[in-house]
């Protein structure tokens, strides 16, 4: 499906330079650290709800590949496949790039980014509802997701939350304009 | 404690903007004809229809107590302006029985008998017991209710009667908005009382042309025609005494007997849905809110 | 713009999580509402909401920062359950909580019978818009403050407010509801789920986007498709009254479009119609939503005295409204 390149689209060439990313490791990595989020905040498996085991797309428009998430109390998942093998997801969240990060660390607010069509959803609405209400509560500074505390984690928030503030600033001068979407008339 | 007395039928407020002289000719036929044993009368969804309709109650009342049957004045679920407010603690005053859609009519009517419409959310036995101590003797529940629910209610509040609205579209929604006039390019103020064009409400579909609701002024109904087909013993069952039918262009005549001769058992279920279909129904059976479920989708209820 | 003689303001604001909460405190909210995770509050989704605990500890954060916390606890109770709405009662006040915001009678006179020092208020999904209605929840209940359907215009509010003795609160930005509140089974006629039987209109789980190659996306709820919005057009929350439908052969958006309330223009004549307090939307919105409208309003309620222009602030919230448009509603009464 193409997405016409909205203004948090990642400019081709960063797209480029991402595909050749070893798979394998990177999955080992964010599956290590989703578990580590879920045994340090059990009180986000209750929030998630009937979510919890349920696969569920993450598909960013800007990248090669699809990201397949699984939480569980104790064999939490993250999977890194082809975009078209993502049949056994429940539900499907479409997206750029820096908006599903936006999402993640609550940037943005997902039903903003619904109405400006730069979200789309597919399949159980309810475990997309779930997750993204559950990801608001969980606060997912980097510096959390990594499990970092202290001033390890407030220098890898500041970092971070420049590199994504100029991202985010590169992506909307490439796309040429300040926001993606006219209203509707 | 099962009550074995024949289930009542009750004839509804008539929910649309009828004229003076249709009015009075449908309830000439109703008092002469139609096997009902009670009628509410009165305007309930638009205060700005009154005016046109408010002489010819009084004759209705005449001509349906005359008949022998009860009749009740249904009041404004939605009063919005002081002259509405007015005709409702007016309508409190009046010496007969009287059917309240509003919370602002409870103090008015405090020290008096009255029905709680199914405008009222009631959804519990501590809210209608609640209205009970102030009055309340009959009860018609929200439509979308299920009937484990009103069981649940009347096993706890016997003192209340309770009436099931049993055919007609469901009234779904209230608004400040008018949709006919909306619909006709003009505002509430200035509608031109567009909505006598459509005497059974206006049809909405899908943009894919499937039926799905009607609008009927400020309020909005489905294009489904809600009916209950449950035998007298399975309504005595949950404590339902009464079936209210709501008024449409059908001969309603016809179908106030059909109910009856089921409900009296002389004809079965599946002859009184087959027969029911055949009158010249708004819109297609609906039935689900009785089990609880969406409201539009009609289904086999356990008996 | 000086109104030294009307009191200013109280800005009332939506939590759906305990971070959104501590966002809304943080922007300066007046006072925060919220449910619990269940049944008993009008925005029942999944995700959402607060266990008791997390309560507790709510109403503690906003305390340190003055501001208030009001529980709405403000579905119908089911038949032969009323113990859960009940039970909500009493946990909102063990929770500390500053008022229980309530709409259906077993609610209202649980409250006030068994947790007199409660402070209550009427819900929205009471629909009180008459002095009649709303003298009966105050003298009977001792309602405290009314929040006013979203049918009111602003010189029926200035009205009302001289003929009753309780506090207004009225919506000012957000989700705008179309029918009147709690006099709504569209939902439940589609889904079997509704704001009054369950907390939750349009559920999310009957609820299916499709978006087709050419870009169009198609809402369906309970399998009837609602809206059709073509590639680039900005799209609205799935409720059947801001859907498209045909009706005297015309197809459109029948009782309204895809838009959001935001009433920013009216705050002074709100303040002068003797306004309480002023109420957000959005419970189910995310933290940054919360932020960004709450610092807004309060830039705008503090501009009414201290002149300061809250205008560039406000414009800067449409892209948080569904459709991307906006809508002074009922407030106007040529919207009617």
């Amino acid at each position: 499906m193409s997405k016409p390149s909205s203004a948090f689209s990642l400019p081709p060439v960063v797209s480029t330079l991402i595909a050749p990313f070893p798979k394998t490791p990177m999955e080992a990595v964010l599956s290590a650290f989703t578990k580590r989020l879920v045994a340090r905040r059990p009180e986000l498996l209750r929030r998630l709800g009937a979510v919890v085991q349920v696969p569920i797309a993450i598909v960013p428009d800007d990248m090669p590949h699809a990201f397949l998430l699984s939480l569980d109390e104790t064999k939490s998942n993250v999977s890194i496949c082809e975009k078209d093998a993502i049949a056994d997801a429940k539900a499907v969240i479409r997206a750029p790039f820096l908006v599903l990060l936006g999402l993640l660390d609550g940037t943005y607010d997902g039903d903003a980014l619904f109405f400006t069509r730069d979200l789309r959803i597919e399949g159980k609405t309810e475990y997309v509802l779930a997750l993204r209400n559950t990801l608001e509560e969980a606060e997912l500074s980097p510096g959390e997701f990594f499990g970092l505390s202290g001033r390890s984690a407030g220098w890898v928030n500041d970092v971070s939350g420049r590199l994504l503030d100029k991202a985010r600033w590169f992506a909307a001068r490439s796309a040429g304009k300040a926001g993606s979407m006219e209203p509707r008339h | 404690m099962v009550n074995s007395s024949p289930i009542e039928l009750a004839l509804g407020p008539c929910l649309f903007n009828w004229s003076a002289e249709v009015l009075l000719d449908f309830y000439k036929r109703i008092a002469e004809e139609a096997p009902i044993d009670r009628v509410y009368v009165g305007e309930v969804v638009c205060g700005k229809r009154m005016p046109f309709t408010d002489s010819v109650w009084p004759d209705v009342i005449e001509i349906l107590t005359g008949a022998g049957k009860k009749a009740v004045l249904s009041t404004l679920s939605q009063p919005v302006n002081k002259r509405e407010r007015q005709i409702l603690l007016n309508q409190a005053e009046y010496d007969m029985a009287i059917e309240i859609n509003d919370m602002s009519m409870v103090p008015a009517c405090n020290g008096r008998q009255f029905t709680v419409g199914p405008f009222l959310n009631v959804y519990n036995e501590t809210s209608l017991g609640f209205l009970a101590k102030r009055g309340a003797l009959t009860w018609c529940p929200p439509v979308e209710l299920s009937l484990d629910a009103i069981q649940k209610v009347t096993a706890l509040v016997p003192e209340v009667e309770v009436e099931l609205f049993a055919f007609g579209r469901l009234p779904l929604a209230l608004s400040s908005r008018c949709y006919h006039a909306r619909a006709h390019g003009l505002r509430k103020d200035s509608c031109q009382f567009i909505c006598e064009r459509d005497p059974d409400g206006m049809d909405v579909a899908t943009l894919e042309g499937r039926r799905f609701l009607a609008a009927n002024g400020i309020q909005t109904m489905s294009d489904a025609c809600h009916f209950s087909g449950l035998t007298s013993g399975h309504l005595n069952s949950i404590g339902i005494r009464r079936l209210r039918l709501s008024p449409h262009t059908t001969d309603m005549v016809q179908v106030s007997k059909l109910y009856r001769r089921y409900l009296d058992g002389l004809v079965d279920a599946e002859e009184f849905e087959s027969l029911l279909e055949e009158q010249n129904l708004p819109g297609p059976l609906c039935n689900a809110y009785l089990s609880g479920e969406a409201g539009w989708k009609r289904t086999a209820i356990p008996a | 713009m000086s109104s030294s003689n009307q009191k200013r303001m109280e800005l009332v604001c939506p939590a759906g999580t305990p971070a959104a909460l501590r966002a809304a405190a943080d922007a300066g909210a007046d006072a925060i509402y919220c449910g619990f995770a269940n049944e008993t509050n009008a925005r029942n989704f999944p995700g959402l909401n607060f266990s008791s605990e997390e309560l507790a500890k709510g109403v503690s954060y906003a305390h340190a920062r003055g501001a208030k916390v009001l529980v709405a606890i403000n579905t119908f109770a089911q038949a032969g359950q009323t113990c859960v709405w009940e039970k909500a009662v009493d946990d909102a006040a063990a929770a500390g909580a500053d008022a229980v915001i309530a709409a259906d009678l077993a609610v209202l006179d649980h409250a006030a019978s068994r947790q007199p020092d409660l402070r209550l208020h009427l819900s929205v999904q009471a629909a009180a818009n008459t002095p009649e209605a709303i003298r009966f929840y105050a003298e009977t209940f001792g309602v405290k403050r009314v929040v006013l359907p979203r049918v009111v215009s602003v010189p029926e509010i200035a009205a009302l407010n001289r003929e009753i003795g309780v506090e207004t609160e009225v919506f000012v930005f957000g989700g705008l509801c179309v029918m009147t509140e709690g006099r709504c089974s569209l939902s439940s006629f589609a889904t079997g789920k509704s704001p009054n039987l369950t907390g939750v209109c349009s559920p999310p789980d009957h609820v299916d986007y499709k978006e087709d190659q050419s870009g169009r996306l198609q809402a369906r709820l309970g399998g009837f498709t609602i809206d059709s919005f073509e590639s680039g057009h900005a799209a609205g929350y799935p409720t059947l009254c801001k859907g498209q439908f045909s009706a005297l052969g015309k197809s459109g958006y029948l009782f309204e479009d895809p838009v959001s309330l935001n009433a920013f223009e009216l705050l002074e004549d709100l303040s002068k119609a003797g306004v309480t307090a002023l109420k957000i939307e959005g419970r189910q919105r995310g933290k940054a939503y919360i932020a960004g409208v709450v610092r807004a309003f309060r830039q705008a309620v503090d501009g009414l005295e201290s002149g300061i222009d809250a205008r560039s602030a406000i414009a800067a919230l449409k892209s948080f409204s569904e459709g991307g448009q906006q809508t002074a509603g009922s407030y106007k009464k040529t919207w009617r």
